[in-house]
């Protein structure tokens, strides 16, 4: 399989009064297109920090980050914004959504950015919903659904652009167990059933468990990685 | 429209917050409003001034009269269409506070030179029959119940005794600019009674007032006209109608200005305190942006979302403002009485109430959307409202 993401010799730190604090150090390394890779570490480790520069929302100090085949490190603002709503699909641990918009018009909300029709959107939209489980919340606001239901609310809001790629900052650090595992199995469904590539940054050892490889970092460097052969059902 | 939508339910999102700051911007926009128009009838006499008129006084103070003697060597000068001559009465009807103007006019001449008081000609020529006639104007007639026929007697302060006049004619406005909260009487009444009383009063004029042909030689006629008289006994100082009426407001400048000044500071004020709103709503949402922003929306879709709602929020008040104003001017015109003879909500005011209002909703967002705007996205992921 092509790596849809390539990192080389990516560094970034951060300033911190006088002092720089460095947070990646000279990370190299690929992810393969429809792979599910969880991010593990300690606090700290860098792993959010990595997941934002892959995501293009963040952007290294040096070094050359190729993701869906585009040098992020070098587009300008405007240019990585279209980018995103291309290619990356959003899911926080707080889920994130418009508190005033529905379900529907939060997932709605990506499409803007494209040149569908108002009709088109929102048979996108529904269908999105639907794949989540929430064809019957289309009307709902976020305060009147579930932690659960939210983060699945969220799910649709990055399936709907079609995005190539997935990230998902601590997914389940906000859910209940039953939830956490709804969630996961989603996650799980989305990436062998559709062939989205996900990188999951969690503490959850059980939730890293669902994906099909594991990256640990310790210090902004990259310990270990660990092919999982059978992801935990 | 979805960006509509959006900036319409983020409006409506703390009906609280909103419902102050509407109630806010509609008192600051009203009182703007309403103190445009308390300083607009401050001018309203200059304002409506005619071009063609010219007023002749004594260069020193207005309170010293002419000679009745001047009035036909006016009338020769080149440029001078016609002349006629008013003495301020200064009459009490009934207490001191039921003030009105009173003006002792030339009843053959005055209503000519004055075409923007509309009397019919029967009311005119029974005033101009009976000496004791008096013609008023229609709301000193509302305020005080006057009608055709009835007798009014006014206390004279400048010219003793108790005066008693009959209202032989109401004149109306030309339009609502024009002044109908005036008494007029008769020049010659007055007259013939100071020769009988006090003689060394008698045959004297408070002020001349000249048509002219052409306004644009007003100067020139003016200068003539008091160098006629130079070196005499009394002297005169000529000026077009409107500069003799701004003479007035000018005594009254500086309560003028500190209203203009405090109308202009109720529009700052709200200004503050809608930019603090707005900003503390965009700080409360930097989460929401920094999604957006990570979403793919470029900082002019946030930029937009900011203006709009403040934008929104800044016509709902200004617009109930504007349609409050109507209303309370009728009711603060009316409740001054004379104190103000023309008090009307003029358009200009009105455009400038809105141009307030937006620029409120403009001025006030600009700190807060650029911020928003601006916002790092990594950041404000994380940001905690």
């Amino acid at each position: 399989m092509s790596a849809i993401v390539s990192l080389r010799h990516v560094s970034k730190s951060y300033s911190r009064g006088q002092q720089r604090v460095p947070v990646l150090i000279d990370l190299s390394f690929e992810i393969a297109e429809g792979e599910f890779l969880a991010l593990m570490g300690p606090s700290g480790s860098g792993k959010s920090t990595l997941l934002n520069l892959i995501a293009g929302i963040d952007q290294p100090d040096t070094g050359e980050l190729i993701v869906a085949g585009e040098n992020i490190a070098t587009l300008p603002e405007r240019a990585l914004a279209d980018w995103r709503a291309r290619t990356i699909g959003f899911i926080f641990q707080f889920y994130n959504l418009m508190p005033v918009l529905s379900a529907l018009e939060n997932v709605e909300l990506p499409l803007l950015l494209t040149d569908l029709s108002r009709r088109e959107r929102l048979a996108r939209a529904r269908l999105a919903l639907d794949m989540v489980g929430l064809s019957d919340r289309l009307d709902h606001k976020p305060t009147e659904l579930s932690g659960g239901q939210q983060q699945r609310v969220a799910i649709a809001r990055a399936l709907v652009t079609d995005a190539r790629l997935i990230v998902a900052d601590e997914p389940t650090g906000d859910l209940d167990r039953d939830s956490a595992s709804e969630i996961l199995a989603m996650l799980q469904q989305l990436n062998r059933e559709l062939n989205k590539t996900i990188i999951m940054v969690t503490h959850d050892a059980r939730a890293a468990a669902q994906a099909s490889a594991i990256m640990h970092l310790e210090k902004g460097a990259l310990l270990e990685r660990e092919a999982l052969d059978s992801p935990a059902p | 429209m979805v960006l509509l939508r959006l900036i319409l339910k983020n409006t409506l999102r703390h009906r609280l917050r909103t419902a102050l700051t509407v109630a806010g911007l509609f008192v600051a926009v009203l009182a703007f409003g309403l103190l445009q128009t308390v300083v607009g009838a401050w001018y309203a006499g200059a304002e409506n001034a005619s071009s063609a008129r010219l007023v002749t006084r004594n260069a020193i103070s207005l309170v010293f009269p002419l000679p009745l003697t001047y009035r036909p060597k006016l009338a020769a000068i080149d440029g001078v269409r016609a002349t006629t001559h008013a003495n301020w009465f200064g009459g009490i009807y009934k207490e001191a506070k039921n003030f009105f103007p009173q003006f002792a006019v030339d009843t053959e001449t005055y209503f000519k030179l004055y075409p923007e008081y509309l009397l019919s000609e029967d009311a005119l020529r029974s005033f101009q029959r009976d000496r004791r006639g008096a013609v008023v104007g229609r709301k000193l007639a509302e305020r005080y119940g006057f009608k055709v026929g009835d007798t009014v007697t006014l206390k004279g302060t400048i010219f003793p005794g108790n005066w008693e006049f009959i209202v032989r004619g109401i004149y109306d406005g030309r339009d609502a600019k024009t002044d109908t909260n005036q008494f007029f009487l008769h020049w010659n009444y007055v007259n013939e009674v100071m020769k009988k009383t006090i003689p060394r009063r008698a045959n004297s004029v408070g002020v001349y007032v000249l048509e002219i042909d052409d306004p644009s030689r007003a100067a020139q006629i003016s200068l003539e006209a008091d160098r006629l008289f130079k070196n005499s006994q009394a002297e005169t100082l000529t000026e077009t109608e409107q500069a003799f009426q701004l003479g007035f407001v000018s005594m009254t400048e500086a309560i003028v200005m500190a209203i203009r000044a405090v109308s202009y500071l109720v529009i700052l004020i709200i200004l503050a305190v809608m930019a603090n709103t707005l900003s503390m709503t965009a700080r409360e949402r930097t989460r929401e942006y920094a999604t957006l922003k990570a979403l793919g929306f470029a900082p002019g879709f946030i930029v937009a979302l900011i203006m709009g709602e403040s934008l929104t929020l800044a016509l709902i008040g200004g617009g109930l403002g504007m349609a409050a104003l109507l209303p309370i001017a009728q009711a603060f015109g009316t409740a001054m009485g004379s104190l103000f003879p023309v008090f009307y909500v003029s358009s200009s005011t009105l455009f400038a109430q809105l141009v307030c209002a937006l620029a409120v909703g403009v001025i006030a967002a600009i700190a807060p959307a650029v911020s928003a705007a601006r916002v790092n996205i990594v950041n404000g992921l994380r940001h905690v409202a």
